[in-house]
């Protein structure tokens, strides 16, 4: 016999895979845009503002956040809100199954999606453009897994404090923009000095970036940028757990 | 006759706000074994408010609710065990087929009533592979009976389920309902429509502004309100109407184009034709029609709410 949350993350993964959008914002649209700027032969130049590496060895990190972006902020929010809007939480608060058990499969599959993204991402990056591998791995992992709990932190978040599925999309833009600054997907936010540097740095994003990159250096993250990824993705649950309505 | 039966559902005082509004005002009611059960009110009368506490899904300021013995406040794993729930307009997952869904409220209950027959019995058998947005409103209704059903519950809540029906989906689904009654399991129907109250319920209770108004057989209902039957009939000549308005037991009576019609108790029919014999008048064309539940209904909800639901 199953129990009701195998079955119901079993359901909710085939149900994903039906979601033709969110498969390709999330697996394949990262990769695509390194390989988009890989070809420009630009981003294969050594530069030594950044410290002797090419924009396509900056650009693995930022497109694995990028699918982290696009998982936790721009397909799991209206899933999840559309799932509250129509009655569908409601209607498993009926039956043995908590309706919470949804919500852990939303997660579960977007955080799997995610890391099967970063691998296709990463492998692509190594063989088409020799981008290195994580040199640290123990510290990759470290900053991997609290980027990815902040993001999820920010979806679950970004669902609690939305009304609805069109709150949740203006709140979901809103996200969206600094995140993908602060990551470094529209240019690596290492042109900035100073204190504009230092902000960014105390975003999720900024400290993610950061983090990846010294990992992939072959450094361990700096604990600051460890701290500030850990840091939001406590103020972010706690938001989400007081601010969450079931309808 | 009730008396003996056994009781599924106990409400007893139920009370609940929201803020300064009071959407069930000291609710009462019991639900016997094996009987459908409709609770029929106008919009925003209390009634989901009302099923909804008996689900477990809300919990009232105020009162005790039990359902074959169980507290769905303190025990609301168990309820759901015994207690199968059809939720106004709650849909699924829109891409889910409805045999995942089947199989994944099979995986709930540790008993589960085989899926296959239960879908071929509700005409759902030929929809296995069909995702659940792209069914018709009949079909998604019959799909949450079935979801409702397939933990073999011993209650099953179903809160308007024609809604939106086109009139043969609606006759259907009142066949099925039936149909669940028949094997056994206590139906506890919540509708705002009184062909479907009086066409299937056993007992209803009116609900309205969050108090029950009557509660009783659809029979009863409709004898004890002021026009059980209406009588109807032609003549040819001017009438005294006066005079049949002071006859016992009628509501009203009125001449419209030479059809008189009299709402009144059971047995007015007989004093009008007295009446008219000393009046001289041979009617024409004399009806007698049992009352509806429509007049039962506006009779003991005369409010503003009511009028504007009817509408």
């Amino acid at each position: 016999m199953t129990s009701p949350t195998v079955a119901m993350i079993r359901t909710e993964t085939r149900l994903f895979t039906r979601e033709r959008l969110s498969l390709f914002w999330i697996l394949a649209f990262p990769t695509l845009l390194l390989v988009v700027l890989g070809v420009v032969p630009a981003f294969r130049e050594y530069n030594e503002d950044f410290g002797n590496r090419r924009l396509i060895d900056l650009y693995v990190p930022t497109t694995v956040l990028l699918s982290m972006i696009m998982a936790a902020i721009m397909t799991m929010p209206p899933t999840l809100t559309g799932y509250r809007e129509t009655g569908v939480l409601r209607r498993l608060g009926t039956t043995p199954a908590r309706p919470s058990s949804i919500l852990l499969g939303q997660v579960l599959v977007h955080a799997v999606a995610v890391a099967a993204s970063s691998v296709i991402v990463i492998v692509v990056g190594r063989v088409v453009f020799g981008t290195p591998l994580p040199g640290s791995i123990l510290g990759y992992a470290a900053a991997y897994v609290l980027a990815l709990a902040v993001s999820l932190g920010i979806g679950t978040a970004i669902t609690a404090v939305s009304p609805n599925a069109k709150t949740g999309q203006v709140v979901a833009m809103a996200a969206f923009i600094p995140s993908m600054f602060t990551a470094g997907v529209y240019f690596p936010v290492e042109v900035f000095g100073g204190t504009v540097r230092d902000i960014i740095s105390l975003t999720p994003y900024g400290a993610a970036s950061n983090a990846l990159n010294d990992a992939g250096a072959g450094d361990f993250p700096q604990l600051m940028d460890l701290a500030v990824m850990g840091g939001w993705t406590i103020l972010l649950y706690v938001i989400a757990v007081r601010a969450f309505k079931w309808e | 006759m009730h008396q003996e039966r056994a009781t599924a559902v106990v409400v007893d005082g139920l009370r609940k706000t929201y803020g300064a509004k009071v959407a069930v005002d000291e609710i009462s009611l019991n639900v016997y074994e094996g009987e459908i059960f409709g609770i029929l009110g106008p919009n925003g009368a209390g009634k989901s408010t009302t099923v909804e506490s008996i689900a477990g899904l809300r919990v009232g300021d105020k009162g005790r609710i039990r359902v074959h013995g169980i507290d769905p406040r303190t025990d609301r794993a168990a309820v759901t065990e015994v207690l199968g729930v059809q939720l106004q307009e709650a849909k699924l997952q829109p891409k889910i087929t409805v045999k995942e869904a089947l199989e994944l409220w099979s995986a709930f209950y540790p008993d589960p009533e085989p899926w296959a027959p239960l879908a071929e019995r509700l005409g759902l058998g030929g929809h296995l592979q069909q995702r659940f947005e792209h069914l018709s409103g009949g079909q998604q209704q019959r799909l949450s009976i079935a979801l409702a059903m397939i933990g073999r519950p011993r209650v099953v809540v179903l809160d308007e389920l024609t809604t939106g029906l086109d009139p043969r989906a609606r006759r259907e689904v009142w066949d099925l309902v039936r149909d669940v009654r028949d094997r056994g399991v206590t139906v506890l129907l919540v509708t705002h429509s009184m062909e479907e109250a009086q066409t299937l319920c056993d007992r209803i209770a009116i609900v309205d502004s969050g108090r029950i108004r009557a509660l009783d057989t659809p029979a009863g209902l409709i004898d004890a309100a002021s026009a059980a039957t209406i009588t109807t009939f032609e003549t040819e000549v001017a009438i005294d109407l006066a005079a049949l308005r002071e006859l016992d037991g009628v509501a009203a009576a009125r001449s419209e184009n030479g059809l008189v019609t009299v709402e009144g108790a059971e047995g007015v029919a007989l004093a009008v034709v007295e009446a008219l014999r000393t009046q001289g008048v041979t009617p024409q064309r004399f009806r007698v029609a049992a009352g509806t539940l429509d007049a039962a209904y506006l009779d003991l909800t005369e409010t503003i709410t009511a009028m504007e639901a009817l509408r």
